[in-house]
């Protein structure tokens, strides 16, 4: 447990993987430094590794103001104990106000480990973080500047604000592909601190023997929104406003089979009985008649967005928001909106 | 060699087949209109600890925290092979947030006493924080292995676990003692044993047998259902079927880590998610009904 401490930076826990960023730690980044901003404080990134110093300047150009590298031939695999070390050490040297990891399995694995040896809170799997002024409903007591975690929470059901009125630092993880990817800053200056921590011999104590991963491919079961294109969208040039609206959005990418068949992306963003079956908080499907095929797929998506020109198209039959229309002036408007949204 | 372990149980409202009926006027969910059901990825952490127990000996110890209707789940544990049960009940104990609960759970286990694993299902269903497990493991100053598929080999002391990492797999050794979490695609948990239920079903902790008397002897005197309900405890206690029940005194927990005393993480709004389907709406393929329809998404929160 650490004091509250007003003039603590904000921490991003920096995942990488064979010499690699983890795509939401980039995503992070962004967000770290929007609340960093409203704090009036700066972004720190803690990478940890064997060799970590090549992707500081990433993390710099993406909001960090100091990388704190630690390099230790101990930590070339991610292990619980050793990276846990890691940082509690930093949290204690440096006392930052708020500490975000990746809701990956890793991250969960790490963030609760670090919370219970720092007897901090932790929020798991948030989808917004916000600051805000909080006055304790029991107490009456006006806490300046907490972060709001927002989770979605029994089963999806209700979302769910977290607070941690006194108990530093306040600590979340964060789903993937929630926090919109900021374009990266080239030009942006930061420091690169190395650090030193000791790692007991004890704490190696679980050994990797033999490790298998595939590249990292389309995480549709996972999306909390998915835009997804069908025939409609035309042709394989015009579905890049389908991946533009998922970036400006957050989503992921899905498609019909049509799309697929007429080779517009590939088959592991296929939604529907043939594909991927999915329920997303929310599903936008641009230029898909909507298929019994498709529906199956989608259906239970919480809501549903439908962008087409036929208006007696079944995709509407399931919809909750119907536009009629050329998806091929309506998305960019979506994309337009999204991007100057508050 | 023979292998002691600890199992961690909860009982949960079933959220995965919540309905429009379990969700109050004002939007909050009622807990007590759903089913309460033995939180799935338990009862694959519990086939693990049996599967050891049946193939190198050693027992399967079934520990829950709740309210003492989660006695339910203990049942069904001894009912699929578990030799002992114990229910962790205390009102100090509601409102516990994941590292409260961790920490009760640690001083249980502490109270249990010898362990070669202690089995978690990777996270409950109503909460999914996934938080419980590593938490408990830090708590009882223990290696954690995270997310098992297979029990890949077990031999003295070191235990070989395959870890799924989400996109594809790692094989762990690790020095016993361990925590392990369990994943849903480790195996498949053997149903209640007929003759087990037969036997079991009958089992009950103190605080149930209180309620029990209460209803059969609703105008007797205090004294004479106290009387009575140790009459009837002593009575399962001879059988073997007398589930324990344990308070925070009984596991000399620091009451300041406990409950809402213990939980640095507070709620501090709830807002519930429409669950019935909203009417269809049209919106016209201009600048501002798109504008509308984004700003509505934003505001309820389906955008972050």
């Amino acid at each position: 447990m650490i004091e509250p401490n007003r003039q603590g930076e904000v921490w991003v826990f920096a995942e990488q993987e064979d010499g690699s960023l983890h795509d939401v730690v980039l995503e992070l980044c962004g967000k770290a430094r929007e609340l960093a901003d409203r704090l009036g404080v700066g972004v720190g990134a803690v990478l940890p590794g064997s060799k970590g110093a090549g992707l500081a300047k990433r993390l710099i150009a993406q909001g960090a103001d100091k990388v704190y590298v630690v390099e230790h031939g101990g930590l070339a695999h991610y292990e619980t104990l050793p990276y846990a070390r890691v940082l509690c050490a930093l949290i204690q040297k440096h006392r930052p106000q708020i500490v975000i990891y990746g809701a990956t399995p890793l991250g969960r694995d790490l963030a609760p480990r670090v919370a219970s040896e720092m007897r901090a809170g932790m929020t798991a799997d948030c989808t917004d973080l916000e600051i805000s002024d909080v006055t304790d409903p029991k107490t009456k007591t006006l806490h300046e500047k907490l972060l709001l975690q927002i989770r979605p929470a029994f089963g999806g059901n209700i979302i769910a604000t977290i607070v941690n009125y006194d108990r530093w630092p306040q600590m979340a993880t964060v789903r993937e592909g929630v926090m919109p990817l900021l374009p990266p800053d080239a030009r942006r200056q930061g420091e690169v601190i190395r650090e030193e921590v000791e790692i007991d011999e004890v704490l190696l104590a679980v050994r990797l023997i033999q490790r298998h991963v595939e590249p990292r491919r389309v995480n549709l079961k996972g999306a909390r929104v998915i835009v997804a294109g069908g025939g409609g969208v035309g042709s394989k040039e015009n579905f890049r406003v389908i991946h533009e609206m998922a970036a400006a959005i957050g989503g992921a990418v899905g498609a019909s089979r049509a799309a697929v068949d007429s080779g517009y992306i590939g088959k592991e963003h296929q939604i529907g009985q043939t594909g991927t079956t999915v329920r997303p908080a929310l599903y936008i499907a641009a230029g898909i008649s909507g298929a019994v095929q498709h529906r199956a797929g989608m259906e239970d998506s919480a809501k549903i967005i439908a962008i087409n020109k036929d208006r007696q198209a079944p995709i509407f039959s399931v919809a909750h928001y119907g536009i009629v229309g050329d998806l091929n002036k309506v998305v960019p408007m979506m994309i337009k909106a999204l991007k100057e949204r508050k | 060699m023979p292998y002691d372990s600890i199992v961690c149980v909860k009982q949960v409202p079933d959220t995965a087949n919540i309905t429009a009926e379990a969700m109050k006027e004002d939007g909050t969910v009622n807990r007590a209109a759903l089913p309460a059901i033995f939180n799935p990825e338990d009862l694959y952490a519990l086939e693990v600890a049996l599967d050891v127990k049946e193939t190198r000996g050693g027992t399967v110890t079934a520990v829950t925290m709740g309210p003492p209707k989660a006695a339910d789940v203990l049942r069904d544990c001894l009912y699929r092979g578990a030799d002992r049960a114990i229910l962790l009940t205390d009102r100090r104990a509601a409102a516990s947030d994941t590292l409260a609960t961790s920490y009760i759970l640690s001083q249980a286990i502490r109270t249990v006493g010898r362990y070669d694993f202690v089995f978690c299902g990777r996270q409950a269903i109503d909460g999914d924080t996934a938080q419980v497990g590593p938490q408990c493991a830090e708590k009882l100053g223990i290696r954690q292995v995270t997310y098992l598929e297979e029990l890949a080999g077990l031999a003295d002391q070191t235990v070989r676990i395959r870890r799924n990492v989400g996109h594809g797999w790692e094989l762990v050794e690790a020095q016993l003692p361990v925590l392990v979490t369990v994943l849903q695609t480790a195996n498949k948990p053997r149903p209640p044993a007929a003759k087990r239920v037969l036997r079991f079903k009958r089992a009950r902790v103190e605080a149930e047998l209180a309620a029990e008397v209460q209803r059969d002897l609703p105008t007797a005197p205090e004294e004479e259902r106290q009387a009575e309900e140790g009459r009837r405890a002593e009575a399962l206690k001879q059988a073997g079927l007398l589930i324990e029940q344990w308070n925070l005194d009984d596991i000399h927990a620091d009451l300041g880590r406990c409950g809402i005393a213990g939980s640095p993480t507070k709620v501090f709004r709830v807002q519930a998610i429409v669950l019935t389907k909203e009417g269809y709406t049209d919106i016209p393929p201009t600048e501002e009904g798109v504008g509308q329809l984004i700003h509505e998404l934003v505001v309820d929160r389906t955008l972050g």
